[in-house]
């Protein structure tokens, strides 16, 4: 187990330092002066040569990469101009809603996904199943932010039952919390269901027809017991899998969705430092998502130990 | 059965299949609105006229024309905030949906079946390359778009490029696996036994055997740009407003939309369906041209 973790561990070494790379880099392709895109638009001489020096420059380019390496590995992601403070800081102040709003929708996601993936393997074939795939396709291309405006449309203007946006904080109590975070987990859940549900079905039906599922079935175990022990755990690896390779995309709907619910969140305010072309803040927020991801995939990763034995003797 | 004959196969099974029908009809007649735009009963969709501001669907109005005249109109889908007439934003808009749909695949899939073709055939840069596209993958397409956008001040051809790039990866990842498994084919082996030089061997057995895997993944790629072209418009760091694309359309109607949903829903609506038919061709494609999907199944 500790050497699995660890050759894990050292595999994301590489992809870690090409991430930090490609974001040194994008600044490097502007055209014009880094130095003067990384100070705003609005920056004096004096602030533009502070920059200058503080990303050294006046060096070569691997001294420069060094240099940006140095800070990040001390949390040093900058200062925005815009906001006028740390981007590490700004990134810890906004952190709250995001985190909620996908770890809803991941609950959502999942707590759906896998009964209506098991009810379409259960019935392949049938018309349950072609219905249910069906609507996955067409929830796999409904766009978040359309079916938000659905949502809020139909449950928050026509039968008010819900906020139509803001957000309130965990500490304001747990049904205001909740209550401003139903729809948009709904809404960014709706494309993650369809792909888990896709995900668990075409796996439950390869293991449904699996040896050792008949002779579960032989010995007289219940056919939800077959489903739960048997089945569901052996295609639980593939939809782990689903859920890592799905987080980029979890991330990125988090932006849309924070902006058209208006949740003061870290999709906010990569929106709002993108129009105010606050590029340290934009550099800063896409690397959090980047280790994020990155962290989420070594998770799953890691989880393949505890869902299947076999990978351990790998 | 040949190389020829199983491919002349997988694709008339492809034009048989409902999911191709749909998706491709879906597609074709979206297609024909946004090509034929001027033609159907709209107006430049740039013309407004604030006496016809805010008009329900159906609504009789005027529109101001270019020479300082006014002109009635049908509004078949209602006006905007401005008096500008919405059904002809919304065809318009088909145009930019599609073009960069269309280009940001060709490009994507130019750039990642080159990129994993070198890495499949070329042993010392497959390391680095590999690596590069990993780190790639790591960073949220959205946003890589998103900040290439913001670097280089939207056009349609920096837009198009900054939603091209995150897609790459995937796109080289699965050109390198296809040219390392016909590199072992045997009809390879025997090209390369009759001595037929390397670029012969890569433009005769290698290309043409790529060609249906990419073009599934490219129509999942195409998918995906059009949404995140009307992401970055909604968002406001896409094309400039003045551009009729479904996500500026959109971003304009979400301030009005307690009085207006429909401004917004109309867009939407195209823009959902335009996703579904490329979804949905994709789908059929694959389950057509990739023989070995069919057999998971």
């Amino acid at each position: 187990m500790l050497a699995y973790t660890l050759r894990r561990l050292a595999a994301t070494i590489p992809v870690l330092l090409i991430v930090a790379l490609l974001l040194f880099l994008l600044l490097r392709l502007v055209p014009g002066d880094p130095a003067a895109v990384l100070a705003g638009d609005a920056a004096n001489p004096e602030q533009i040569a502070r920059v200058r020096a503080s990303l050294g420059l006046d060096r070569s380019m691997i001294e420069q990469f060094g240099i940006w390496i140095g800070r990040l590995a001390r949390g040093d992601l900058g200062e925005s101009f815009y906001f006028k403070v740390k981007v590490s800081e700004l990134i810890a102040q906004r952190l709250e809603p995001s985190l909620a709003l996908a770890a809803l929708t991941l609950a959502v996601a999942v707590s759906l996904a896998l009964p209506l993936g098991a009810l379409a393997a259960r019935r392949s074939g049938g018309w349950l199943d072609r219905l249910l795939m069906a609507l996955s396709v067409l929830g796999f291309s409904i766009p978040v932010f359309v079916l938000a405006y659905c949502l809020i449309w139909l449950v928050s203007l026509k039968l008010g039952w819900l906020p139509v946006q803001g957000y309130a904080r965990l500490a304001e109590g747990g049904w205001p919390f909740l209550r401003h975070l139903i729809l948009p987990a709904l809404s960014l859940a709706t494309i993650h269901i369809a792909l888990l549900a896709r995900v668990t079905r075409a796996a439950l039906i390869e293991a449904l027809g699996e040896d050792y599922v008949r002779t579960a079935r032989a010995k007289g175990l219940g056919e939800l017991r077959v489903l739960l022990r048997h089945a569901l755990a052996n295609a639980a690896l593939p939809i782990v899998t689903t859920i890592g390779t799905s987080f980029a995309l979890l991330i990125g709907g988090v932006v849309v969705t924070e902006s058209v619910y208006a949740i003061p969140g870290l999709g906010r305010l990569t929106v709002d430092a993108v129009l105010a072309r606050d590029f340290p803040t934009i550099q800063g927020l896409i690397l959090f998502f980047a280790l994020l991801n990155i962290a989420v995939n070594l998770l799953v990763d890691l989880s393949y130990v505890l869902l299947d034995p076999r990978v351990r003797y790998a | 059965m040949t190389d020829a004959a199983r491919s002349d196969s997988s694709w008339r099974r492809a034009l048989a299949s409902g999911a191709v029908r749909a998706g491709g009809g879906l597609l074709l007649a979206l297609a024909t609105l946004a090509l034929f735009a001027p033609w159907l009963g709209t107006v430049d969709p740039t013309l407004f006229d604030t006496a016809s501001a805010n008009l329900r669907p159906g609504a009789l109005g005027t529109v101001l024309t270019p020479d300082g005249g006014s002109a009635p109109h049908l509004f078949i889908l209602g006006s905007d905030a401005y008096g500008r007439d919405l059904y002809s934003r919304v065809l318009y808009g088909a145009r930019v949906s599609l073009a960069v749909g269309l280009f940001a695949a060709l490009l994507a899939l130019a750039a990642g079946t080159l990129i994993g073709i070198a890495a499949g055939t070329l042993r010392r840069a497959d390391g680095a390359l590999m690596r590069v596209m990993d780190g790639l993958m790591a960073l949220p397409a959205i946003l890589v778009a998103i900040a290439l956008v913001a670097l280089w001040r939207a056009s349609l051809g920096a837009v198009i490029v900054a939603i091209a790039i995150p897609e790459i990866p995937r796109v080289a990842r699965l050109a390198r696996s296809l040219a390392l498994a016909l590199r072992e084919e045997l009809f390879v082996d025997a090209a390369r036994a009759l001595g037929t030089p390397a670029w012969r061997i890569m433009q005769r057995h290698i290309l043409p055997n790529m060609l249906a895997p990419l073009l599934v993944q490219g129509s999942y790629v195409c998918a995906s740009a059009i949404l995140v072209e009307a992401i970055l418009s909604f968002l406001g760091v896409g094309l400039p407003p003045e551009i009729p694309t479904w996500g500026n359309i959109m971003a304009e109607a979400r301030l009005h939309f307690s009085e207006a949903p429909y401004n917004l829903f109309f867009p939407g609506a195209f823009l959902a369906a335009t996703v579904l038919a490329v979804n949905l061709l994709g789908d059929g494609l694959r389950d057509a041209l990739d023989p070995r999907a069919l057999e998971r199944r």
